[in-house]
Protein backbone atom coordinates (compact mmCIF):
# COMPACT_ATOMS: atom_id res chain seq x y z
CA UNK A 1 0.00 0.00 0.00
CA UNK A 2 1.66 3.27 -1.27
CA UNK A 3 -0.86 5.49 -2.35
CA UNK A 4 -1.21 8.41 -0.73
CA UNK A 5 -2.66 8.32 2.87
CA UNK A 6 -5.92 9.76 2.74
CA UNK A 7 -7.06 11.61 5.92
CA UNK A 8 -9.91 13.04 7.69
CA UNK A 9 -9.92 16.07 10.21
CA UNK A 10 -13.12 16.29 12.21
CA UNK A 11 -12.96 19.31 13.72
CA UNK A 12 -15.88 22.45 13.84
CA UNK A 13 -13.46 25.12 14.45
CA UNK A 14 -12.60 26.61 10.78
CA UNK A 15 -9.38 28.35 12.30
CA UNK A 16 -8.59 25.30 14.15
CA UNK A 17 -9.13 22.89 11.07
CA UNK A 18 -6.78 24.91 8.80
CA UNK A 19 -4.14 24.72 11.44
CA UNK A 20 -4.64 21.35 11.64
CA UNK A 21 -4.39 20.64 7.64
CA UNK A 22 -1.62 23.16 7.03
CA UNK A 23 0.63 20.99 9.75
CA UNK A 24 -0.17 17.88 7.86
CA UNK A 25 0.44 19.94 4.65
CA UNK A 26 4.13 19.80 5.76
CA UNK A 27 4.64 16.70 7.33
CA UNK A 28 4.02 14.92 4.28
CA UNK A 29 1.92 14.70 0.85
CA UNK A 30 -1.58 13.58 2.24
CA UNK A 31 -4.82 13.27 1.30
CA UNK A 32 -6.70 15.67 3.59
CA UNK A 33 -10.59 15.77 4.43
CA UNK A 34 -12.30 18.10 6.90
CA UNK A 35 -15.68 17.71 8.50
CA UNK A 36 -17.18 20.25 10.69
CA UNK A 37 -21.04 19.04 10.99
CA UNK A 38 -21.17 16.56 13.64
CA UNK A 39 -24.63 15.17 11.64
CA UNK A 40 -23.89 12.14 10.00
CA UNK A 41 -20.39 11.91 10.65
CA UNK A 42 -19.60 7.98 10.87
CA UNK A 43 -21.63 7.75 7.34
CA UNK A 44 -19.84 10.72 6.07
CA UNK A 45 -16.86 9.15 7.24
CA UNK A 46 -17.18 5.63 5.84
CA UNK A 47 -17.70 7.45 2.55
CA UNK A 48 -14.87 8.96 2.10
CA UNK A 49 -13.33 5.71 3.62
CA UNK A 50 -10.49 7.12 4.67
CA UNK A 51 -7.16 5.45 6.54
CA UNK A 52 -6.92 7.30 9.28
CA UNK A 53 -9.50 10.02 11.46
CA UNK A 54 -7.50 12.72 13.85
CA UNK A 55 -10.62 14.08 16.33
CA UNK A 56 -10.26 16.69 19.45
CA UNK A 57 -10.40 14.55 22.69
CA UNK A 58 -12.68 16.84 24.10
CA UNK A 59 -15.31 17.09 21.10
CA UNK A 60 -18.48 14.65 22.25
CA UNK A 61 -19.07 13.82 18.73
CA UNK A 62 -16.41 11.34 18.83
CA UNK A 63 -18.65 9.01 20.26
CA UNK A 64 -20.39 8.52 16.90
CA UNK A 65 -16.75 7.09 15.48
CA UNK A 66 -17.39 4.35 17.73
CA UNK A 67 -20.15 2.95 15.54
CA UNK A 68 -17.91 2.51 12.63
CA UNK A 69 -16.00 -0.05 14.91
CA UNK A 70 -19.13 -1.62 14.33
CA UNK A 71 -19.96 -0.89 10.94
CA UNK A 72 -19.36 -3.46 8.45
CA UNK A 73 -18.57 -6.27 10.79
CA UNK A 74 -15.83 -6.42 13.34
CA UNK A 75 -13.30 -8.50 11.04
CA UNK A 76 -14.11 -6.34 8.12
CA UNK A 77 -13.50 -3.38 8.29
CA UNK A 78 -11.54 -2.68 11.39
CA UNK A 79 -10.74 1.20 12.30
CA UNK A 80 -9.44 0.87 16.16
CA UNK A 81 -8.38 3.88 18.09
CA UNK A 82 -4.44 3.65 17.46
CA UNK A 83 -2.46 1.04 19.40
CA UNK A 84 1.03 1.22 19.51
CA UNK A 85 3.22 -1.16 17.71
CA UNK A 86 6.64 0.63 17.30
CA UNK A 87 6.86 1.02 20.94
CA UNK A 88 7.30 4.79 20.79
CA UNK A 89 4.22 5.94 22.76
CA UNK A 90 2.62 7.86 19.90
CA UNK A 91 -0.94 6.71 21.67
CA UNK A 92 -0.47 7.77 25.12
CA UNK A 93 1.59 10.91 23.61
CA UNK A 94 -1.84 11.31 21.68
CA UNK A 95 -4.00 11.10 24.15
CA UNK A 96 -1.82 13.65 26.27
CA UNK A 97 -2.19 15.87 23.81
CA UNK A 98 -5.95 15.95 23.25
CA UNK A 99 -6.03 14.24 19.61
CA UNK A 100 -7.51 11.03 18.89
CA UNK A 101 -6.10 8.81 16.06
CA UNK A 102 -8.60 6.31 14.57
CA UNK A 103 -6.63 4.41 12.44
CA UNK A 104 -7.46 1.52 9.63
CA UNK A 105 -6.16 -2.01 11.18
CA UNK A 106 -3.11 -3.27 9.28
CA UNK A 107 -1.57 0.24 8.35
CA UNK A 108 1.86 0.41 9.30
CA UNK A 109 3.20 2.66 12.29
CA UNK A 110 6.29 4.30 10.33
CA UNK A 111 3.40 5.59 7.78
CA UNK A 112 1.23 6.48 10.61
CA UNK A 113 3.98 8.27 12.87
CA UNK A 114 4.41 11.40 10.76
CA UNK A 115 0.45 11.99 10.73
CA UNK A 116 0.16 11.57 14.64
CA UNK A 117 3.76 13.53 15.56
CA UNK A 118 1.98 16.68 13.47
CA UNK A 119 -1.06 16.41 14.76
CA UNK A 120 0.11 16.15 18.56
CA UNK A 121 2.38 18.76 17.92
CA UNK A 122 -0.16 21.11 17.15
CA UNK A 123 -2.90 19.76 19.37
CA UNK A 124 -0.58 20.87 22.14
CA UNK A 125 -0.15 23.94 21.08
CA UNK A 126 -4.27 24.35 21.03
CA UNK A 127 -3.93 23.01 24.54
CA UNK A 128 -1.68 25.40 25.95
CA UNK A 129 -4.58 28.38 24.31
CA UNK A 130 -7.11 27.10 25.77
CA UNK A 131 -5.11 26.79 29.33
CA UNK A 132 -4.02 30.74 28.81
CA UNK A 133 -7.51 31.26 27.62
CA UNK A 134 -9.36 29.94 30.71
CA UNK A 135 -6.62 31.38 32.77
CA UNK A 136 -6.81 35.12 31.37
CA UNK A 137 -10.49 34.41 32.15
CA UNK A 138 -10.34 33.65 35.96
CA UNK A 139 -8.24 36.27 36.48
CA UNK A 140 -10.34 39.10 34.37
CA UNK A 141 -13.48 37.56 36.81
CA UNK A 142 -11.31 37.54 40.09
CA UNK A 143 -10.28 41.19 39.29
CA UNK A 144 -13.84 42.34 38.60
CA UNK A 145 -15.23 40.65 41.86
CA UNK A 146 -11.72 42.29 44.02
CA UNK A 147 -13.51 46.02 42.26
CA UNK A 148 -16.79 45.00 43.56
CA UNK A 149 -15.05 44.29 46.80
CA UNK A 150 -13.70 47.81 47.16
CA UNK A 151 -16.38 49.24 46.36
CA UNK A 152 -18.17 48.26 49.01
CA UNK A 153 -16.03 48.48 51.35
CA UNK A 154 -15.53 52.22 50.17
CA UNK A 155 -18.46 52.86 50.83
CA UNK A 156 -19.49 51.23 54.07
CA UNK A 157 -16.06 52.32 55.72
CA UNK A 158 -15.79 55.62 53.96
CA UNK A 159 -12.09 54.90 53.03
CA UNK A 160 -10.18 55.29 49.74
CA UNK A 161 -9.47 52.66 47.22
CA UNK A 162 -5.58 52.11 48.83
CA UNK A 163 -7.16 51.35 51.88
CA UNK A 164 -9.85 49.21 50.94
CA UNK A 165 -7.79 47.13 48.96
CA UNK A 166 -4.77 47.22 52.52
CA UNK A 167 -8.08 45.96 54.42
CA UNK A 168 -8.83 42.98 52.12
CA UNK A 169 -4.95 41.96 51.60
CA UNK A 170 -4.69 41.97 55.25
CA UNK A 171 -7.54 39.92 56.34
CA UNK A 172 -6.41 37.56 53.55
CA UNK A 173 -3.10 37.03 54.81
CA UNK A 174 -4.62 36.61 58.20
CA UNK A 175 -6.71 33.91 57.33
CA UNK A 176 -4.44 32.00 54.99
CA UNK A 177 -6.68 33.28 51.71
CA UNK A 178 -6.28 34.52 48.46
CA UNK A 179 -7.06 38.29 48.03
CA UNK A 180 -9.69 37.21 45.42
CA UNK A 181 -11.81 34.49 47.88
CA UNK A 182 -12.12 36.91 50.87
CA UNK A 183 -13.48 39.17 48.04
CA UNK A 184 -16.00 36.66 46.76
CA UNK A 185 -16.94 35.94 50.47
CA UNK A 186 -17.50 39.84 50.63
CA UNK A 187 -19.12 40.40 47.56
CA UNK A 188 -21.75 37.14 48.67
CA UNK A 189 -22.46 38.12 52.08
CA UNK A 190 -23.70 41.56 50.96
CA UNK A 191 -25.98 40.00 48.31
CA UNK A 192 -27.26 38.20 51.46
CA UNK A 193 -27.59 40.94 53.93
CA UNK A 194 -29.32 42.34 51.05
CA UNK B 1 -4.17 10.46 56.72
CA UNK B 2 -5.00 10.17 53.08
CA UNK B 3 -3.27 6.75 51.42
CA UNK B 4 -3.87 7.72 47.97
CA UNK B 5 -5.50 9.60 45.47
CA UNK B 6 -6.97 8.41 43.20
CA UNK B 7 -8.41 9.68 39.75
CA UNK B 8 -11.51 8.96 38.59
CA UNK B 9 -13.03 9.89 35.21
CA UNK B 10 -16.92 10.31 34.93
CA UNK B 11 -19.55 12.07 31.90
CA UNK B 12 -22.35 14.44 33.69
CA UNK B 13 -25.14 12.44 34.45
CA UNK B 14 -27.25 11.46 37.41
CA UNK B 15 -25.57 8.25 37.63
CA UNK B 16 -22.20 9.43 38.19
CA UNK B 17 -23.87 10.59 42.07
CA UNK B 18 -22.81 7.32 43.81
CA UNK B 19 -18.83 8.79 42.60
CA UNK B 20 -19.66 12.23 43.61
CA UNK B 21 -21.28 11.69 46.86
CA UNK B 22 -18.44 9.16 47.66
CA UNK B 23 -16.34 12.60 47.57
CA UNK B 24 -18.36 15.05 48.94
CA UNK B 25 -19.82 13.11 51.43
CA UNK B 26 -16.55 12.17 52.93
CA UNK B 27 -16.88 8.01 52.20
CA UNK B 28 -13.69 8.37 50.57
CA UNK B 29 -12.44 9.80 53.40
CA UNK B 30 -13.34 7.43 55.31
CA UNK B 31 -11.49 5.24 53.37
CA UNK B 32 -8.69 7.12 54.02
CA UNK B 33 -8.66 8.07 49.91
CA UNK B 34 -8.94 11.24 47.74
CA UNK B 35 -11.11 11.34 45.19
CA UNK B 36 -10.08 12.98 41.99
CA UNK B 37 -13.11 13.65 39.72
CA UNK B 38 -12.38 14.50 36.46
CA UNK B 39 -15.43 15.35 33.68
CA UNK B 40 -15.16 13.93 30.43
CA UNK B 41 -16.42 15.17 26.77
CA UNK B 42 -17.65 11.33 25.75
CA UNK B 43 -17.59 7.94 26.39
CA UNK B 44 -15.08 6.47 24.26
CA UNK B 45 -12.90 9.59 26.43
CA UNK B 46 -13.42 7.78 29.16
CA UNK B 47 -12.72 4.37 28.22
CA UNK B 48 -9.39 5.63 26.82
CA UNK B 49 -8.46 7.62 29.41
CA UNK B 50 -9.25 4.31 31.87
CA UNK B 51 -6.66 2.35 29.09
CA UNK B 52 -3.86 4.44 28.75
CA UNK B 53 -4.06 4.94 32.74
CA UNK B 54 -5.24 8.34 33.02
CA UNK B 55 -7.51 7.73 35.66
CA UNK B 56 -7.58 4.62 37.77
CA UNK B 57 -11.17 4.06 37.67
CA UNK B 58 -14.46 5.15 35.91
CA UNK B 59 -18.03 5.81 35.53
CA UNK B 60 -18.70 3.45 32.50
CA UNK B 61 -21.86 2.07 30.84
CA UNK B 62 -21.73 -1.64 31.93
CA UNK B 63 -21.40 -3.03 28.13
CA UNK B 64 -18.45 -1.12 27.59
CA UNK B 65 -15.97 -3.56 29.71
CA UNK B 66 -17.75 -6.39 27.89
CA UNK B 67 -17.36 -4.74 24.47
CA UNK B 68 -13.43 -4.49 25.08
CA UNK B 69 -13.71 -8.34 26.13
CA UNK B 70 -15.50 -9.34 22.94
CA UNK B 71 -12.78 -7.37 20.88
CA UNK B 72 -15.45 -4.44 20.20
CA UNK B 73 -14.09 -1.03 19.89
CA UNK B 74 -11.04 0.29 22.70
CA UNK B 75 -7.38 -0.21 22.53
CA UNK B 76 -7.85 -3.92 24.06
CA UNK B 77 -6.78 -3.44 27.65
CA UNK B 78 -8.85 -5.74 29.75
CA UNK B 79 -11.31 -3.85 32.18
CA UNK B 80 -13.35 -5.08 35.10
CA UNK B 81 -16.17 -4.15 36.28
CA UNK B 82 -15.71 -4.53 40.51
CA UNK B 83 -19.70 -2.97 41.33
CA UNK B 84 -22.40 -1.85 39.55
CA UNK B 85 -22.90 2.15 40.04
CA UNK B 86 -26.75 2.42 39.58
CA UNK B 87 -29.63 0.30 38.40
CA UNK B 88 -32.46 1.09 35.63
CA UNK B 89 -32.23 5.22 35.16
CA UNK B 90 -32.42 5.40 31.42
CA UNK B 91 -35.64 6.93 29.90
CA UNK B 92 -36.89 6.60 26.32
CA UNK B 93 -38.46 9.71 24.49
CA UNK B 94 -39.88 10.96 21.06
CA UNK B 95 -40.55 13.72 19.41
CA UNK B 96 -43.57 16.14 20.22
CA UNK B 97 -44.39 15.60 16.66
CA UNK B 98 -44.58 11.67 16.61
CA UNK B 99 -46.37 12.01 20.20
CA UNK B 100 -48.97 14.17 18.57
CA UNK B 101 -49.36 11.40 16.46
CA UNK B 102 -49.45 8.61 18.71
CA UNK B 103 -51.91 10.59 21.21
CA UNK B 104 -53.89 11.47 18.08
CA UNK B 105 -54.47 7.06 17.78
CA UNK B 106 -55.27 6.46 21.17
CA UNK B 107 -52.15 6.61 23.33
CA UNK B 108 -52.23 7.41 26.77
CA UNK B 109 -48.72 7.85 27.96
CA UNK B 110 -49.08 5.88 31.13
CA UNK B 111 -45.36 5.74 31.15
CA UNK B 112 -45.73 2.07 32.36
CA UNK B 113 -46.86 -0.24 30.01
CA UNK B 114 -43.73 -1.22 27.10
CA UNK B 115 -45.96 -3.59 24.95
CA UNK B 116 -48.50 -0.51 25.22
CA UNK B 117 -46.11 2.45 24.26
CA UNK B 118 -43.99 0.10 22.01
CA UNK B 119 -47.02 -0.82 19.66
CA UNK B 120 -48.00 2.34 19.55
CA UNK B 121 -44.52 4.01 18.92
CA UNK B 122 -44.51 1.49 15.90
CA UNK B 123 -47.91 1.95 14.69
CA UNK B 124 -47.71 5.70 14.15
CA UNK B 125 -43.67 6.27 13.50
CA UNK B 126 -42.15 6.85 10.00
CA UNK B 127 -40.02 3.92 8.97
CA UNK B 128 -36.97 3.08 9.17
CA UNK B 129 -37.33 5.03 12.41
CA UNK B 130 -34.73 6.97 13.53
CA UNK B 131 -33.33 6.32 17.04
CA UNK B 132 -30.87 8.29 19.06
CA UNK B 133 -28.67 6.44 21.57
CA UNK B 134 -25.07 7.59 23.46
CA UNK B 135 -23.02 4.55 22.64
CA UNK B 136 -23.26 1.51 20.23
CA UNK B 137 -22.42 0.00 23.64
CA UNK B 138 -24.55 0.95 25.90
CA UNK B 139 -27.79 -0.72 28.12
CA UNK B 140 -29.64 2.52 26.10
CA UNK B 141 -28.95 0.24 22.47
CA UNK B 142 -29.16 -2.90 24.32
CA UNK B 143 -33.31 -1.91 25.82
CA UNK B 144 -34.03 -0.45 22.70
CA UNK B 145 -33.49 -3.74 20.25
CA UNK B 146 -34.76 -6.40 23.00
CA UNK B 147 -37.62 -4.30 23.34
CA UNK B 148 -38.40 -3.63 19.39
CA UNK B 149 -37.34 -7.08 18.54
CA UNK B 150 -39.77 -8.57 20.99
CA UNK B 151 -42.68 -6.65 19.35
CA UNK B 152 -42.49 -7.98 15.89
CA UNK B 153 -39.38 -5.20 14.78
CA UNK B 154 -36.22 -6.72 14.51
CA UNK B 155 -33.37 -3.88 15.78
CA UNK B 156 -31.01 -2.91 15.17
CA UNK B 157 -31.53 -4.46 11.49
CA UNK B 158 -34.80 -2.59 10.81
CA UNK B 159 -34.26 0.37 12.56
CA UNK B 160 -31.87 3.72 11.96
CA UNK B 161 -29.72 3.45 14.93
CA UNK B 162 -27.53 7.38 15.45
CA UNK B 163 -24.78 7.62 18.48
CA UNK B 164 -25.94 11.01 19.41
CA UNK B 165 -23.83 12.38 23.14
CA UNK B 166 -26.08 12.54 25.94
CA UNK B 167 -26.46 16.06 25.92
CA UNK B 168 -26.70 16.91 22.52
CA UNK B 169 -29.76 14.32 22.45
CA UNK B 170 -31.66 17.12 22.74
CA UNK B 171 -30.59 19.00 19.90
CA UNK B 172 -30.32 16.32 17.55
CA UNK B 173 -34.27 15.65 17.79
CA UNK B 174 -35.17 19.95 17.91
CA UNK B 175 -32.76 19.49 14.38
CA UNK B 176 -35.34 16.82 13.31
CA UNK B 177 -32.03 13.90 13.09
CA UNK B 178 -33.93 11.64 15.57
CA UNK B 179 -37.62 10.71 16.26
CA UNK B 180 -37.00 8.62 19.21
CA UNK B 181 -34.29 8.06 22.16
CA UNK B 182 -33.03 6.50 24.96
CA UNK B 183 -31.10 8.11 27.02
CA UNK B 184 -29.35 8.87 30.75
CA UNK B 185 -31.01 11.31 32.71
CA UNK B 186 -31.27 14.46 32.94
CA UNK B 187 -30.75 14.47 29.28
CA UNK B 188 -34.58 12.92 28.49
CA UNK B 189 -35.85 15.76 30.82
CA UNK B 190 -34.13 18.14 29.33
CA UNK B 191 -35.65 17.36 25.92
CA UNK B 192 -38.80 17.93 27.56
CA UNK B 193 -37.39 21.40 29.59
CA UNK B 194 -36.49 22.81 26.08
CA UNK B 195 -39.95 21.68 25.10
CA UNK B 196 -38.87 19.23 21.91
CA UNK B 197 -39.32 16.03 23.67
CA UNK B 198 -41.95 13.56 25.16
CA UNK B 199 -41.14 10.87 27.18
CA UNK B 200 -42.66 7.50 26.60
CA UNK B 201 -41.42 4.89 29.19
CA UNK B 202 -38.60 4.24 32.28
CA UNK B 203 -36.34 1.88 31.24
CA UNK B 204 -37.21 -0.33 33.84
CA UNK B 205 -40.38 -0.86 32.22
CA UNK B 206 -38.45 -2.93 29.86
CA UNK B 207 -36.33 -4.62 32.03
CA UNK B 208 -37.28 -4.33 36.23
CA UNK B 209 -33.49 -4.50 37.04
CA UNK B 210 -30.97 -4.08 34.43
CA UNK B 211 -27.34 -2.64 35.30
CA UNK B 212 -26.75 0.65 33.92
CA UNK B 213 -23.28 2.05 34.73
CA UNK B 214 -20.79 0.31 36.48
CA UNK B 215 -17.19 1.27 38.39
CA UNK B 216 -14.88 -0.26 35.84
CA UNK B 217 -11.06 -0.30 36.09
CA UNK B 218 -8.21 -2.00 34.56
CA UNK B 219 -7.88 -5.43 35.77
CA UNK B 220 -4.02 -5.29 35.81
CA UNK B 221 -4.59 -2.51 38.40
CA UNK B 222 -7.09 -4.39 40.47
CA UNK B 223 -4.69 -6.93 40.48
CA UNK B 224 -1.69 -4.59 41.59
CA UNK B 225 -3.80 -2.70 44.25
CA UNK B 226 -6.08 -4.70 45.79
CA UNK B 227 -6.17 -2.23 48.92
CA UNK B 228 -6.89 0.52 47.40
CA UNK B 229 -9.51 -1.02 45.02
CA UNK B 230 -11.21 -2.36 48.63
CA UNK B 231 -10.83 0.64 49.87
CA UNK B 232 -12.79 2.48 46.82
CA UNK B 233 -15.25 -0.35 46.41
CA UNK B 234 -16.50 0.42 49.78
CA UNK B 235 -16.53 4.09 49.83
CA UNK B 236 -18.79 4.07 47.10
CA UNK B 237 -20.70 1.02 48.29
CA UNK B 238 -21.42 3.39 51.06
CA UNK B 239 -22.56 6.55 48.81
CA UNK B 240 -24.51 4.06 47.01
CA UNK B 241 -26.42 3.47 50.38
CA UNK B 242 -26.57 7.14 51.42
CA UNK B 243 -28.17 7.91 48.04
CA UNK B 244 -31.10 5.40 49.25
CA UNK B 245 -31.65 7.38 52.63
CA UNK B 246 -34.91 9.14 52.36
CA UNK B 247 -33.64 12.81 52.58
CA UNK B 248 -30.52 12.30 50.45
CA UNK B 249 -32.50 12.89 47.08
CA UNK B 250 -32.46 16.94 47.58
CA UNK B 251 -29.18 17.15 49.09
CA UNK B 252 -27.66 14.81 45.97
CA UNK B 253 -29.62 17.17 43.61
CA UNK B 254 -27.73 20.43 45.13
CA UNK B 255 -24.02 18.24 44.88
CA UNK B 256 -25.03 17.32 41.58
CA UNK B 257 -25.98 20.48 40.28
CA UNK B 258 -22.91 22.41 40.61
CA UNK B 259 -20.92 23.66 38.28
CA UNK B 260 -17.82 21.21 38.36
CA UNK B 261 -20.48 18.59 38.15
CA UNK B 262 -23.33 18.29 35.99
CA UNK B 263 -24.22 22.24 36.19
CA UNK B 264 -28.01 21.94 35.52
CA UNK B 265 -31.01 23.69 37.70
CA UNK B 266 -31.40 20.88 41.09
CA UNK B 267 -35.38 20.81 40.17
CA UNK B 268 -34.51 19.06 36.92
CA UNK B 269 -31.72 16.35 38.86
CA UNK B 270 -34.18 15.39 41.31
CA UNK B 271 -36.78 14.06 38.79
CA UNK B 272 -34.97 11.25 38.50
CA UNK B 273 -33.63 10.81 41.91
CA UNK B 274 -37.18 10.86 43.30
CA UNK B 275 -38.92 9.02 40.42
CA UNK B 276 -40.97 11.93 40.27
CA UNK B 277 -41.16 12.34 36.22
CA UNK B 278 -42.32 15.48 34.42
CA UNK B 279 -43.25 14.15 30.96
CA UNK B 280 -44.38 16.70 28.58
CA UNK B 281 -43.92 20.43 28.35
CA UNK B 282 -47.31 20.59 29.60
CA UNK B 283 -46.16 19.17 32.84
CA UNK B 284 -48.02 15.83 33.12
CA UNK B 285 -46.29 14.22 36.02
CA UNK B 286 -45.89 10.53 36.47
CA UNK B 287 -44.43 8.41 39.45
CA UNK B 288 -41.65 5.89 38.69
CA UNK B 289 -41.24 3.44 41.29
CA UNK B 290 -37.26 2.08 41.02
CA UNK B 291 -36.69 4.95 38.15
CA UNK B 292 -32.67 4.63 39.42
CA UNK B 293 -31.24 2.67 42.43
CA UNK B 294 -27.59 3.23 43.90
CA UNK B 295 -28.12 0.49 46.56
CA UNK B 296 -31.61 -1.44 47.47
CA UNK B 297 -32.55 -4.85 46.22
CA UNK B 298 -28.66 -5.48 45.48
CA UNK B 299 -28.03 -3.03 43.30
CA UNK B 300 -24.68 -2.99 43.19
CA UNK B 301 -23.60 -6.06 43.36
CA UNK B 302 -22.26 -6.95 40.08
CA UNK B 303 -24.16 -10.03 38.98
CA UNK B 304 -21.81 -12.10 36.32
CA UNK B 305 -25.30 -13.22 34.75
CA UNK B 306 -25.98 -10.09 33.63
CA UNK B 307 -22.78 -8.95 32.08
CA UNK B 308 -23.22 -12.59 30.10
CA UNK B 309 -26.61 -11.50 29.24
CA UNK B 310 -24.56 -8.29 27.93
CA UNK B 311 -21.95 -10.17 26.74
CA UNK B 312 -24.52 -12.92 24.76
CA UNK B 313 -26.64 -10.00 22.96
CA UNK B 314 -23.29 -8.40 21.68
CA UNK B 315 -22.41 -11.60 20.09
CA UNK B 316 -25.65 -12.26 18.58
CA UNK B 317 -25.01 -8.66 16.95
CA UNK B 318 -21.65 -8.80 16.01
CA UNK B 319 -21.35 -12.41 14.47
CA UNK B 320 -19.01 -14.02 17.21
CA UNK B 321 -19.08 -17.28 19.15
CA UNK B 322 -22.26 -16.68 21.99
CA UNK B 323 -20.79 -19.70 23.95
CA UNK B 324 -17.05 -18.02 24.17
CA UNK B 325 -18.39 -14.69 24.19
CA UNK B 326 -20.64 -15.97 27.41
CA UNK B 327 -17.46 -17.06 29.20
CA UNK B 328 -15.60 -13.95 28.57
CA UNK B 329 -18.27 -11.09 29.32
CA UNK B 330 -18.72 -13.28 32.91
CA UNK B 331 -14.87 -12.96 33.80
CA UNK B 332 -15.37 -9.02 33.36
CA UNK B 333 -18.34 -8.54 36.47
CA UNK B 334 -15.88 -9.06 39.29
CA UNK B 335 -18.15 -10.56 42.01
CA UNK B 336 -15.55 -12.06 43.97
CA UNK B 337 -13.66 -8.64 44.14
CA UNK B 338 -16.69 -6.86 45.21
CA UNK B 339 -17.16 -9.65 47.84
CA UNK B 340 -13.65 -9.31 49.32
CA UNK B 341 -14.31 -5.53 49.63
CA UNK B 342 -17.24 -5.97 51.47
CA UNK B 343 -16.38 -8.82 53.77
CA UNK B 344 -17.41 -7.53 56.94
CA UNK B 345 -18.92 -4.83 56.32
CA UNK B 346 -22.89 -4.30 57.05
CA UNK B 347 -23.51 -5.40 53.24
CA UNK B 348 -25.73 -8.24 52.61
CA UNK B 349 -23.88 -10.14 50.29
CA UNK B 350 -25.75 -12.78 47.62
CA UNK B 351 -25.40 -16.15 48.52
CA UNK B 352 -24.92 -17.05 44.85
CA UNK B 353 -22.86 -14.82 41.91
CA UNK B 354 -24.81 -15.64 39.63
CA UNK B 355 -29.05 -16.20 38.68
CA UNK B 356 -31.56 -16.23 36.32
CA UNK B 357 -32.42 -13.03 35.01
CA UNK B 358 -35.97 -12.27 34.44
CA UNK B 359 -37.72 -14.80 37.08
CA UNK B 360 -38.99 -12.02 40.13
CA UNK B 361 -41.83 -10.32 39.28
CA UNK B 362 -41.75 -8.67 42.62
CA UNK B 363 -39.22 -8.50 45.75
CA UNK B 364 -37.83 -11.72 47.15
CA UNK B 365 -36.22 -12.78 49.66
CA UNK B 366 -32.75 -14.92 48.62
CA UNK B 367 -29.87 -16.63 51.13
CA UNK B 368 -27.11 -14.57 51.73
CA UNK B 369 -24.28 -14.20 53.84
CA UNK B 370 -26.11 -12.96 57.23
CA UNK B 371 -29.27 -14.66 56.32
CA UNK B 372 -31.44 -13.12 53.37
CA UNK B 373 -31.76 -10.76 50.84
CA UNK B 374 -34.28 -8.83 49.50
CA UNK B 375 -33.98 -8.61 45.65
CA UNK B 376 -36.04 -6.36 43.65
CA UNK B 377 -38.40 -7.28 40.60
CA UNK B 378 -35.98 -8.06 37.68
CA UNK B 379 -38.20 -9.59 35.07
CA UNK B 380 -38.65 -8.30 31.22
CA UNK B 381 -42.20 -7.15 29.60
CA UNK B 382 -42.32 -9.71 27.85
CA UNK B 383 -41.98 -12.53 30.41
CA UNK B 384 -39.18 -14.00 29.44
CA UNK B 385 -36.01 -15.62 31.37
CA UNK B 386 -32.46 -15.76 30.88
CA UNK B 387 -30.40 -18.58 32.24
CA UNK B 388 -26.79 -17.91 32.21
CA UNK B 389 -24.71 -21.08 31.21
CA UNK B 390 -22.29 -20.74 34.16
CA UNK B 391 -22.71 -19.80 37.50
Amino acid sequence: MTATLSIVVVEPDRDRALLIVDSLRDAGDFDVHVIAEPTGLARRIQALKPDLVLIDLENPSRDMLEELALASGPLDRPVAMFVDRDGAGLTEAAIEAGVSAYVVDGLKATRVKPVLDAAIARFRMFQRMRTELAETKRALEERKMIDRAKGMLMRARGIDEDAAYALLRKTAMDQGKRVAEVASALVTAAGLLG
Amino acid sequence: MIAATLSLGFLPLVDAAPLIVAHEMGFAAEESIALDLRRAPSWSSVRDMLSFGRVEAAHMLSPVPVAVALGLGGAGTPLSAVSVLSMNGDGIGVSNELAARMRAGGHDFDYVDARKAGEALIAHASHPLRLGVPFPFSMHAELLYYWLTALGMPAPQNVDIRTVPPALMAQAMEAGEIDAFCVGEPWGSMAVENGVGTLLLPGNAIWKSSPEKVLAVRSDWAEAEPDLLGRLIRAVWRAGRWLAEPGAPTLAAELLSRKEYLDLPAEILDRALTGRMVISARGEERQVDRFIEFHRGGASFPWRSQAEWIGIQLAARTGLDRASAARAARAVFRSDLYRAALQGTRADLPGASSKIEGALSEATAVASVSGRLFLGPDSFFDGRIFEPTGS
